[in-house]
């Protein structure tokens, strides 16, 4: 029997409703309005008194309205089929719905019903099997999905029966597994899952000890992300956090991308549609789109409906994680979710906390961060969920508290500077404010020295080094004026120029540029941390600048060039002479 | 509003606060419209039996046996081709003429357009204006504001950007604008013989501040039927969004709900997205345009409207008074059209986005041997320059008086460099100076 309520009292999305029976926290229910029902999930209880906050415009609703409670939580379905799909933030699939505006109450399947998919058992008659454990493979795109033991099933079983070897429907059962009372359970390729609680099917979850290559050299160089690592990127509005994201979901080394368009731009996601489809995955040269599962909640969508996209995203990436997969998950922008927490906060009027977010705005996102991870399979393969999230700082002031809870939790920080984007000097990640807590990882570290090189993590320290004293050089610089520093001073502020132009600086919209692989990072690095550690003789600092600035051109065509090809190495004797005419 | 049958009246008020009311009726849905005393009124909180209303003119006068009539429907436009030369308030009445004008009626703050169905913006809007065209090319489908302060003559330059847009259809929303700016903007569009392609819908500062938050929702729907129903490219004029804003606090204080930053309601992000996001290109080939005006205080763009706006639109066009030339230009440095790369280089000619991105580089360079200047050292013949670069390029480029075509600006821009530079200082791709320096 389901529990029936009634609308007592509403004020804009959230509902109070006075009900018949038991009601759970966050559970879904539906409002039955003429001939469509209403999602909503319940947020408060008090008495008989469910407060519901509803995932659609509540126009129109009325005293007295039916609700119907669903008896299980936000839930989302996982199974084969979940690639390439374009969902709202309920995982309604926007491309099955043929109007142009998204009417009310209006659904659509996640995944079709009546696909049909060629099953390899992997498991065998007798096997003991927990939640995660894989019981079959289906080809999806390029990737083997397996179909594992629900989730949601905690106990140990034994298979009764794996189906052989053929073409199926996802919802024809595959296997039959026993518990250990002897109930016989039936399973699908579907399984569905509260979105909100983590999956925790695994055997173990490491520190994460690899790193993850986006192929930005302001990144996997300067402040690497690792493999089930977290990061986020804050800054002003202009700064180029989505084009940054754009690019590392279109080369980042990932098995599965997950972009969760939180509560931003309807064009930039048409964008993804428009471009995916005939973009090339550099890793494996199949298009981009096979690999990606787009969550798109748009600002104009409703708001409680935005705080549910980052979770579906989150459990869809833990389900790839889960057959061994290389997921990353990437959300524009968490700072609209906070919002959307922020308005349901005010509407329970709770007591507010800073800037009216909520008091536990901090436990909210560290918990969904710490979601994120490299773990291993209770087959012993590993899987990871890489987080990278932005946050769109109110006035770009890093001291609000989204950004300042998000810091807490997240282990890289790539801060977009305004200057820099004023300067057109592209990522505008800041070298000096940015860091990633990774290259204090001793696993790391000794990932980078067996895969660059040795004393590697020293060498990116000495180049933030002299980042940081080229930036010191040139205060002096403007403070005391050009010809009455020692020259030592411009050959200071010229070598982070150099860094800065020949290596940090990287264009996104450059064909051969916008992706740079580790083995050209690394060659790259070393060759303008040469330059840097070379002393030069200077007649004065005209010529310095001089000097410095046709380096930089060479170098900066070296990006624009193939990797080795003979143009390359035709820049590179420039460099090479140039260097050598001047050298000490 | 006219009395429709079958409606029910009640006769009991029970709370009157400075904007709301609260009745003791039944059957009354969210969002409803209703005339309290002849004043219309919409349903902002329901609880059991009791509907809080808000009276958008304010409940001075109402007395507790008021008439409360409820019309059944949240609120609504007609729509149809008579819209057009017509002026409306915020209900969407007209204020001028014949007051039935027919047409189907809509509810407006209607539903979003799937993002799937949406077309990927690609049309150049050329304005003529140099500091728009040639350095933040606006395209169809896109929603940008001026950023400007209240002394800048933004107005002025959102009526020339209009009449030059080539739009089929041109709906201006004004909130809270002087009634002196309404008659300017209905002379210029009569006098330029643009009366067959233009709707108004006005909310002056002779109305009270409330009901201008119906303004963005009256205008969209119209527009929303030109470009969804007939496949035009609808232009949308909204001046001026802080004031819209102001309203929306307003109404939230009444509301007794807690205030985020600069007072703003907590909301107010997802409140201005509503309404810009239904800027669109729609697969039939129609289009919403939105051009908005964000009147900013002292330029000051870290204020919630303006950086909530920032976050939500594809760029900003920032008005700034020169002191070089006495002129207002478009700031090359803050201002920006994120779709601009979709346009410029393929629908204007190839040098477009290097020549745009050298003469802005030249200018930040003038504006350090400025600084420099400023702080007493000596300039160097570079330097110098680079000063008298930029005061041409404003007065040639930047100025907000110019109009003449793209392809005119980029050999101006052409001719700007060949007079003060050499070809290694303009840095361009070697294949563009051969075809376009000027012998």
């Amino acid at each position: 029997m389901k529990t029936i309520g009634h609308i007592k009292g509403i004020t804009s999305n959230l509902v109070t409703v006075v009900v018949d029976g038991p009601v759970s926290q966050n559970e879904i229910c539906y409002i039955i309005l003429e001939d469509v029902k209403l999602m909503a999930e319940v947020i408060k209880i008090i008495g008989d008194l469910a407060y519901i906050q509803v995932f659609e415009s509540t126009r129109g609703l009325k005293s007295g309205m039916k609700v119907e409670f669903e008896d299980h939580l936000l839930e989302v379905v996982l199974a084969p089929g979940l690639l390439s799909q374009i969902y709202d933030g309920l995982q309604n699939d926007l491309a099955y719905l043929s109007t142009l505006f998204l009417e009310k109450g209006v659904i659509s399947p996640a995944v079709d019903y009546d696909a049909i998919w060629a099953f390899t058992p992997l498991a065998k008659v007798g096997d003991i099997v927990t939640a995660g454990d894989w019981l079959g493979s289906v080809p999806e795109k390029f990737i083997e999905h397996k179909i594992m033991v629900p989730f949601a099933m905690k106990e140990q079983y034994t298979v009764k029966s794996v189906i052989k070897k053929g073409d199926y429907k996802v919802t024809e059962k595959i296997a039959v597994i026993t518990d250990s009372e002897g109930n016989d359970h039936d399973i699908t390729m579907v399984q569905h899952w509260a979105v909100k609680e983590a999956i925790t099917a695994y055997k173990e979850k490491p520190r994460p000890y690899k790193v993850l290559e986006t192929g930005m050299r302001a990144i996997d160089t300067f402040n690497p992300l690792a493999e089930g690592g977290t990061g986020f990127i804050p800054g002003p509005f202009g700064a180029g956090k989505t084009v940054l994201q754009h690019a590392i979901s279109k080369q980042a080394e990932a098995d599965v991308i997950v972009m969760i368009a939180c509560g931003e731009r309807a064009n930039e996601v048409v964008e993804i549609f428009a471009e995916y489809p005939h973009l090339d995955d550099p890793h494996t040269g199949h298009k981009l789109i096979e690999r990606t599962t787009i969550i798109c909640n748009t600002s104009n969508m409703p708001v409680a409906a935005r705080e549910a996209s980052v979770y579906t995203g989150m459990a869809i990436g833990e389900y790839y994680r889960a057959m061994a997969l290389k997921v990353l998950l990437l959300a524009d922008s968490t700072s609209r979710w906070a919002q959307a927490l922020r308005e349901m906060s005010n509407r329970l009027e709770e007591l507010p906390g800073p800037d009216a977010f909520p008091m536990d705005l901090s436990a909210v996102i560290s918990n969904y961060y710490s979601r994120a991870g490299i773990v291993t399979l209770n087959n012993g393969q590993t899987g990871s969920v890489t987080f990278l999230g932005t946050v769109s700082p109110a006035g770009g002031n890093l001291k609000e508290p989204v950004t300042e809870s998000t810091k807490k939790s997240a282990r890289c920080f790539y801060a977009l500077s305004q200057q820099r984007a004023d300067s057109k000097r592209y990522p505008a990640i800041d070298p000096i404010d940015s860091y990633s807590k990774y290259l204090e990882y001793p696993e790391i570290e000794k990932y980078l020295e067996e895969s660059r090189e040795n004393g590697w993590v020293k060498k990116v320290n000495g180049a933030k080094t002299l980042i940081l004293r080229g930036k010191e050089a040139y205060e002096q610089i403007n403070i005391l004026g050009d010809d009455s520093v020692p020259i030592e001073y411009h050959d200071k502020y010229w070598k982070s120029e150099l860094i800065d132009f020949g290596f940090l600086q990287q264009d996104s919209f450059d064909k051969m540029d916008s992706n740079c692989p580790k083995d050209r990072q690394h060659f790259m690095f070393n060759l303008v941390m040469d330059i840097c550690y070379s002393e030069f003789k200077h007649k004065g600092f005209e010529e310095c600048s001089k000097f410095y600035k046709e380096v930089i051109n060479e170098l900066r065509q070296m990006n624009f060039c193939e990797f080795n090809g003979d143009k390359f190495k035709e820049y590179k004797s420039q460099v090479d002479k140039l260097i050598s005419s001047q050298r000490i | 509003m006219e009395t429709k049958a079958f409606q029910r009246v009640y006769t009991k008020i029970e709370n009157i606060t400075k904007a709301t009311v609260t009745v003791k009726a039944s059957g009354v849905g969210n969002e409803e419209l209703a005339t309290v005393n002849g004043n219309l009124a919409q349903v902002v909180k329901i609880d059991g039996d009791r509907i809080t209303l808000q009276v958008f003119s304010g409940t001075e006068g109402i007395a507790t046996n008021s008439e409360v009539i409820f019309q059944g429907t949240p609120p609504t436009l007609k729509v149809g081709d008579q819209l057009t030369g017509r002026i409306f308030n915020a209900f969407g009445e007209p204020i001028y003429g014949n007051k039935d004008i027919g047409g189907e009626e809509r509810e407006i703050g209607g539903p979003t357009v799937n993002p799937y169905k949406r077309i990927q913006p690609s049309e150049f809007i050329p304005t003529g204006i140099a500091g728009i065209d040639l350095n933040n090319a606006l395209v169809s489908g896109q929603k940008i504001p001026f950023f400007a302060d209240p002394d800048q003559p933004y107005n002025q330059v959102m009526a020339e950007v209009a009449l030059r847009a080539k739009a089929d259809r041109i709906i201006l929303g004004g909130m809270g604008i002087s009634n002196d700016d309404f008659l300017y903007f209905k002379n210029v569009f009569e006098n330029a013989g643009a009366s067959d392609r233009i709707v108004f819908f006005v909310n002056t500062t002779e109305n009270p501040p409330v009901e201008r938050l119906l303004i963005p929702d009256m205008t969209l729907t119209a527009a929303e039927y030109f470009a969804v129903d007939k496949g035009e490219k609808v232009l949308v004029l909204l001046t001026d969004m802080t004031l819209y804003a102001d309203a929306l606090a307003i109404v939230s204080n009444r509301m007794d709900q807690i205030p985020s930053k600069d007072s703003m309601p907590g909301s107010l992000y997802s409140d201005l997205a509503k309404i810009y996001e239904k800027a669109v290109q729609l697969p039939n080939g129609g289009s919403i345009t939105i051009i908005a005006v964000t009147t900013l205080s002292n330029g000051d763009i870290t204020h919630a409207v303006p950086d909530n706006t920032g976050y939500i639109t594809e760029g900003q066009l920032f008005l700034r008074n020169d002191s070089d030339t006495g002129k207002v230009i478009v700031d090359p440095f803050r201002s920006l059209s994120r779709l601009k790369q979709l346009v410029i280089g393929s629908k204007t000619r190839e040098d477009h986005p290097q020549v745009m991105n050298a003469a802005i580089r030249l200018y930040a360079d003038a504006a350090n041997a400025k600084t420099k200047l400023e702080n007493g050292f000596d300039l160097t013949d570079y330097d110098q320059r680079t000063l008298k670069f930029a005061k041409d390029y404003s007065n040639e480029l930047l100025a907000i008086d110019i109009n003449i075509d793209v392809t005119k600006m980029l050999d101006t821009t052409w001719d700007l460099f060949a007079r003060y530079f050499d070809k290694a200082e303009v840095a361009l791709k070697n294949e563009l100076v051969v075809k376009y320096w000027p012998k």
